[in-house]
């Protein structure tokens, strides 16, 4: 094509590239998250023509005790269930960076993480089932008292947090090892040489040196957490007593059983805003966490 | 390391706390495939046991659809049924699809991105990264809408488009790749009259087998396990896909309990797949999801 200049040939190709990629991010990206505001304007449910209603869907939001039970709820989950999980991701990847390179180990111990939600979600059931249960046999074994799990208001959440932790500590365990292999050898060693014990190499090399993985994993899965759904869909289905609807169950019964898309959008609006903000403040955190090791 | 070879007061916790782990994260598994085996009359007499008292493969006939209704009611089913086989199927094909296209399509975004400085790159680079920022949920009822104003509920087009056009993962992933392949081929290939295509099938995508492999690996855990949308768009049972099949057979409970043997027959077949894909490609699904948080 010599009748084009070298800098039209390249917008020409520019976006011959990314032409499907483009489509896909306008027609299910853009669009739809522009929509979700339009529609959040309206009282719509799928069948009738959307009637504008203005903000009175926000406004019914800001007063509805289930929405603000749905986000404290969502919290509250994210609280049970990062630090636990982060906590135990971290020591099983100290372990196995000490221990062992098996491939077998490794594969084990991500296992769960490579099962649905679903399918984790029904394992659990079965384990945690009050009457044919072995959590409660060998809670009994152990001469405690039996308890009900997902089916009490009271360990319903508390429950799908311990799976989803089971789920995903072997994840924050990779990722933290890949991590701590990125810390050189001689550190420990030399620190070794100078008599400082393992627990204190622990706090002052290898914490420190994390921190970037540390960052990436809380911000990811304090964002993937809050967002909680598919556990709570197949266990719980958001009761007993609404003690586990978190918002994104709301939200999606609100969409999908109610069929009230005007007010389920102008939630997930909201929950979008929640999280944006949470992001941005995350990643100015991030930003002055580069590794001590640059 | 030489300082750990010894059996150090830490070295012993180490080793605790790996098998404690090992065993919370395989026993459950394990304990599932036994119920699975468990004909129903004694899934409470066996239930403290670690092997079944008279193993059955009545379970796995059950979700097979080798029994009839009948049938499988006198074995203690539900009367729920789950067609395993079919949802199996169409885990593969959606999974497959999304995979291979998406894989392909943002690998050409990736690379024009990295290489070709073309009008408005900058800001739309900047906007597929931030469509990583959307929850889901936000574009789900418009996407639903779309989908059924199209009349692609029940289809397996309305259940891949979400996903198999773009991910904004799978673009900066990439882009980052190409960015660091050395300039040198492709300018050379550029002076002797070849054009982006070209230089992109020719030298930058062969270069790149091992980061598309990263990105396919991960497109395929996470797709193998979507749930919501395919439960959005999939109603009829012969669209299911895997985990939206497994739910419905545990919620479809006609006689009150739970069908648990066929249940956990049906989780363990639909664990096997992960298995094997672990048994054979376990160093590369360690690594790819390592390479995640690498960054």
């Amino acid at each position: 094509m010599p009748f084009m200049s070298r800098k039209m040939k390249n917008s020409l190709f520019g976006y011959l590239f990314i032409f499907p990629a483009l489509i896909g991010f306008l027609l299910f990206y853009a669009w739809p998250a522009g929509r979700a505001v339009g529609i959040s304007f309206t009282d719509w449910n799928l069948l009738s023509e959307p009637y504008y209603v203005g903000l009175d869907n926000y406004v019914d939001m800001l007063e509805d005790d289930q929405f603000w039970n749905g986000l404290k709820l969502s919290a509250y989950y994210v609280l049970l269930n990062i630090p636990l999980q982060v906590m135990l991701g971290l020591f099983l990847a100290v372990a196995m960076d000490r221990l062992t390179k098996s491939l077998f180990v490794k594969a084990a111990i991500l296992l769960p993480y490579l099962l649905s939600n679903v399918l984790v979600a029904l394992v659990w059931l079965w384990m945690l089932d009050p009457i044919l249960g072995i959590v409660n046999s060998l809670v009994s074994f152990f001469g405690l008292t039996p308890q009900a799990y997902l089916g009490d208001p009271d360990q319903a959440l508390v429950s799908v947090a311990a799976i989803n932790i089971w789920r995903h500590m072997g994840l924050c365990a990779m990722l933290f090892l890949a991590g701590l292999q990125t810390i050189p050898k001689y550190l420990y060693e030399s620190a070794s040489l100078e008599g400082v014990t393992e627990f204190q190499m622990f706090r002052k090399i290898t914490l420190p040196l994390l921190r970037p993985v540390m960052v990436f994993v809380l911000v990811t899965s304090v964002t993937g957490s809050f967002q909680i759904f598919d556990t709570i869909a197949v266990t719980t289905a958001g009761g007993p007593l609404d003690s586990t609807r978190v918002i994104v169950y709301y939200i999606v019964q609100n969409a999908f059983s109610f069929y009230k898309m005007g007010y389920a959008s102008a939630m997930s609006v909201t929950l979008c805003m929640i999280m944006l903000a949470y992001t941005l403040l995350q990643m100015h955190i991030m930003r002055a966490s580069e590794s001590d090791l640059n | 390391m030489i300082l750990i070879k010894k059996m150090t007061p830490a070295r012993c916790v180490a080793w605790l706390v790996l098998i404690t782990m090992l065993v919370v994260t395989l026993f459950p598994l394990l304990f599932v495939a036994k119920t699975s085996f468990v004909p129903a009359g004694e899934l409470y007499t066996t239930s403290t046991q670690l092997l079944p008292d008279n193993p059955t493969l009545s379970n796995y006939k059950k979700i097979f659809g080798l029994l009839s209704t009948e049938e499988s009611i006198a074995a203690g089913g539900s009367g729920a049924n789950i067609n395993i086989t079919t949802s199996m199927i169409n885990s593969v094909i959606f999974t497959g699809i999304i995979v291979i296209v998406q894989t392909f399509n943002c690998a050409l975004a990736a690379y024009a991105f990295a290489r070709i400085p073309f009008y408005g790159s900058k800001l739309l680079f900047g906007a597929f990264v931030a469509s990583m920022m959307i929850p889901s949920v936000v574009t789900l009822i418009p996407n639903f809408v779309l989908m059924r104003d199209l009349g692609l509920l029940n289809s397996m087009l309305g259940m891949v488009a979400p996903f198999f056009l773009m991910h904004g993962f799978a673009v900066f992933f990439l882009r980052q790749f190409f960015i660091s392949l050395p300039k040198d081929i492709e300018e050379a290939a550029q002076l002797d009259g070849a054009n982006s295509f070209m230089i992109f099938f020719k030298i930058a995508l062969p270069l790149s087998w091992a980061p598309l492999m990263t990105v396919a690996t991960l497109t395929t855990i996470n797709m193998w396990n979507e749930f919501l949308w395919p439960f959005l768009i999939a109603t009829d049972d012969s669209m299911k896909t895997l985990p939206v099949a497994l739910q419905s057979f545990k919620s479809q409970t006609p006689q009150g309990q739970p069908d648990w043997g066929g249940l956990m027959a049906a989780t363990v077949v639909a664990t096997i797949p992960t298995i094997i894909m672990l048994f054979f490609f376990g160093r590369r699904i360690v690594e790819s999801v390592q390479f995640t948080g690498g960054k």
